[in-house]
């Protein structure tokens, strides 16, 4: 079945997919708004918002709509990242009416007690604290923050615990207001249902929503980098690691594709289920050149669609015994041999099927599907998603060459290594 | 489609032991292979600690008729995915890409699982990995709280005292003459099962399994019985401490009941009302919801062949460690004391039987299923009757299963966290 896509008269756009193949359906709703809108004072409100509105409406107090979706079977969450705060359910199809009426009140419903606001200010602060204990999120964070010293890129979804001790519930109350508005969310259903009455469904629920002027926001740009950015970090530990990131275009530009083939070539095939996946990576330059060698135990790349212009990221982990330094030598003789020379038909035929089979595991849930559709929609367009393969396939040797001379260059990186200090 | 049952789960038994089982699911051009052997880190002696792990990563190094960079190039280049790794009953191993390929992930996993040769110089290669890895887990707080909790709860010597990874001293001693040994006297076909999950007919399916393992021969060792779990007669505890860290990870709990205890689900409703239901069930309600305390706070029943652990899970700052001790103790005291409520035994069962859609939706839920049934022997027909098993649990069912295993008075306790200068 292909998507139907339509707004309704308060700016909602509205996304619907049947899918007939399981008793289920999935349901989200999407802002468009996250830590990637964020600036000094408020980091992290975007996903403290989204805590909040799981404490409670006048409706739905607290507890009882997690209990109610448990109840019919369902399984619910929401999650915070750069470009969006979202939140779904999926459920049995017949059940699926309870999300939309749960997601249409806390729209505008949510509370925001001063006493859950302060009670979940100790839960969000023990997530970051939790978030510390792994060196990869503390050598991350600083390195985002030395490759990003403009854009809101540069700080972690969670946020800076100087902001996490010191934000307001006026501070975050006013956030919701300004941003949970019909005209900055995207609605999503996919699964077992008739478009025509899911729409009417979403209508009921969502059309008397008023819409309201969304706050003047000033995206800022991040200034060129000229010249490579180093972070050393000491922390605890026997273990070191190594990650260089280096910025990278945005989902709708169209040197996007190239380096989707180009991150598959050197670390493997990304998973394209919500929860990673993508398998192993045993046969990627990146593994054959740093873990088959004995510098490394394992390697990872990651290139995120985004709005704005974000990274493309690798990680290793340096092998007992060796150091970031020999692992880094190593990784450069790779990056430069992938900006010199093109490559292999046998590397961009591999990098398309894997893309394929991806694309075909995403596709089993209904929960994956929405997913993707409402994401892409966030970033581009849900477009972006249904014609990817078609993109890829269009990908040519030349231009995986020359989007890796254009972003692996040495003055477009930002190099970080965590030393423990403990041998 | 509907639940699977006798009437479309598929079930051969090869002359050679293997158990085939197979579910047809054309939706979408993928397929799953799922499954194990009988072997696993029961098998190996504490000295020999993660032997039995060490030989599963040790397969896919290097057979009679692929190198490992074969393997891996052939695997990965159709974007497929396969693993084999050892538990502590059962060796599992998985696999998963689009249909046209199942016949080449079929040949390879039979390649791997019958004509490993170990090459001297992978195996150093895996050594070293796996040693960063357990440098790693020293310093990660969860897993140390989980390593450290089996050791309290269970007598020494016993399989499930151990990890099934190891440890720096055991692992770093394995030769890999005891590699090529552990595997020629403990791997074969009999008590394998294997299950395939979709877009294959089930003719084709079993005529895929014969003809890569079919004439695979061999008996496997019979096995020692468990030595007996006793619960805990007092609070047994241990405090590891790691430096550098900001939380502290409590695992709290029991040796737990078999997969095959008559009363097994009576716990399980038991443990979905405690540490599970809604955002977390009591546990969650009471630690993070009410108290602010953390981020994470549940319990988990693992099941499995033998009493597996049934725990208690929260990670929070140094300073709550008491608090939510007590919390948790409080909760335990409460459900092995006083009847569960009916309205909250309602909605549990609702969950449970609700949520069977969403589990079944991909062919990894449906393999799961199929093989639990297989392996705990609950018959083709379980997930049909599973409603009803359900549904006439009743709370004082739900209070013996309590008291039967839980003590809020005596129980293994570990915490990993930041040193307090206490201990």
């Amino acid at each position: 079945m292909s998507v139907f896509k339509t707004r309704l008269d308060n700016g909602l756009t509205v996304l619907l997919k049947e899918v007939h193949t399981a008793p289920v359906a999935s349901f989200w709703i999407w802002y468009r708004v996250g830590s990637g809108r964020e600036h000094l004072g408020i980091t992290g409100i975007s996903h403290w918002v989204e805590h909040m509105l799981f404490k409670g409406t006048p409706r739905w107090p607290k507890g009882t709509a997690d209990k109610a979706i448990s109840r019919e079977g369902g399984m619910w969450n929401g999650a915070t990242w750069y470009d969006f705060t979202t939140y779904y359910a999926t459920l049995p199809a017949d059940k699926i009416e309870l999300e939309l009426s749960i997601e249409a009140d806390r729209m505008t419903g949510a509370l925001f007690e001063p006493e859950e606001v302060e009670s979940e200010r100790t839960v969000i602060i023990s997530e970051r604290q939790g978030a510390e204990n792994d060196p990869l999120f503390l050598l991350g964070e600083e390195v985002m923050a030395a490759s990003f010293r403009v854009h809101p890129y540069g700080h972690e979804t969670l946020g800076h615990m100087c902001d996490l001790e010191g934000m307001t519930r006026e501070d975050l109350y006013s956030y919701y207001r300004s941003y949970y508005v019909p005209n900055n969310a995207v609605a999503v259903a996919v699964g077992d249902f008739r478009s025509e009455e899911m729409l009417e469904r979403i209508r009921e629920h969502f059309g008397s929503i008023p819409p309201r002027e969304l706050p003047r926001t000033h995206r800022p740009a991040e200034p060129p980098q000229h010249g490579e950015r180093r972070v050393v970090l000491e922390g605890e530990g026997y273990t070191a690691y190594l990650t260089l990131v280096f910025h990278a275009p945005p989902a709708t530009d169209p040197d996007f594709y190239p380096l989707v083939v180009l991150d598959s070539v050197l670390t493997g095939a990304s998973g394209m289920t919500i929860f990673g996946g993508g398998g192993t990576n045993k046969s990627s330059r990146l593994y054959r050149a740093l873990v088959d060698t004995e510098l490394a135990a394992q390697v990872s790349g990651s290139l995120i669609p985004t709005v704005d212009p974000f990274v493309y990221s690798l990680t290793a982990t340096v092998r007992a015994g060796r150091t970031p330094q020999e692992v880094e030598e190593r990784l450069w003789v790779e990056l430069e041999r992938a900006m010199a020379e093109p490559i292999t038909e046998e590397e961009l035929g591999k990098a398309i099927k894997q893309a394929k089979a991806q694309f075909a595991y995403s596709s089993e849930s209904v929960t994956g599907q929405a997913f993707w559709l409402g994401w892409s929609e966030v970033f581009a367009d849900y477009l972006w998603f249904e014609q990817y393969l078609d993109r890829l396939g269009a990908v040519t040797l030349e231009e995986v060459r020359r989007v890796a001379e254009k972003y692996l260059r040495r003055s477009n990186a930002t190099v970080g290594w965590y030393v423990p200090n403990e041998q | 489609m509907s639940i699977p049952g006798p009437e479309d789960i598929v079930r051969r038994e090869l002359p050679n032991g293997i158990v085939v089982l197979v579910r047809e699911n054309h939706a979408s051009p993928s397929v799953v292979v799922s499954g194990y052997l009988q072997v696993g880190s029961y098998d190996e002696a504490d000295e020999q600690a993660g032997l039995a792990s060490f030989v599963a990563s040790a397969l896919s190094r290097g057979t009679a008729r692929r190198s490992f960079d074969q393997i891996y190039e052939e695997v990965e280049s159709v974007g497929a995915s396969f693993g084999v790794s050892a538990g502590i009953h059962h060796t599992s191993f998985g696999a998963k890409s689009l249909a046209e390929d199942l016949p080449l992930i079929m040949d390879v996993l039979a390649d791997v699982l019958r004509n490993p040769v170990f090459p001297p110089q992978e195996v150093e290669k895996l050594r070293g990995e796996i040693l960063t890895d357990l440098e790693e887990r020293a310093h990660d707080t969860r897993r140390m709280a989980a390593l450290v909790f089996r050791e309290l709860a269970y007598p020494k010597g016993h399989p499930y005292s151990r990890s099934s990874a190891g440890y720096i001293e055991t692992v770093s001693r394995i030769s890999r003459d005891d590699l090529v040994s552990f595997y020629q006297n403990s791997y074969g076909p009999q008590g394998m099962v294997v299950a395939i999950v979709g877009a294959v007919t089930a003719e084709e399916a079993v005529a895929q399994v014969e003809a890569v393992f079919g004439d695979w021969k061999g008996a496997v060792p019979t096995r020692a019985s468990l030595p007996p779990a006793p619960r805990p007669q007092e609070i047994v505890h241990k405090f590891v401490p790691i430096a550098g860290k900001t939380q502290a990870d409590i695992v709290l709990g029991y040796p737990g009941p078999a997969r095959t205890d008559p009363a097994f689900l009576d716990a399980m409703v038991c443990n979905t009302i405690l540490g599970v239901f809604g955002m977390m069930g009591r546990l969650g309600d009471r630690v993070r919801d009410e108290q602010g305390l953390a981020y994470y706070s549940y319990s988990r029943i693992e099941g499995g062949p033998g009493p597996g652990p049934w725990t208690a899970i929260a990670g929070v700052n140094p300073t709550n460690v008491e608090k939510a001790l007590e919390s948790i103790r409080a909760e335990i005291r409460r459900i092995s004391q006083e009847p569960v409520g009916l309205d909250e035994l309602a909605d549990t069962q609702a969950f449970l039987v609700g949520s069977l859609p969403i589990r079944l939706e991909t062919n990894e839920g449906v393999a799961r299923a199929i093989l639990e049934m297989e392996l705990y022997d609950l018959g083709l027909d379980y997930l049909q009757r599973y409603e009803g098993l359900i549904r006439e649990i009743t709370p004082e069912r739900v209070l013996a299963a309590a008291r039967a295993w839980l003590d809020p008075d005596a129980y293994a306790l570990a915490i990993a966290g930041p040193p307090t200068g206490n201990e």
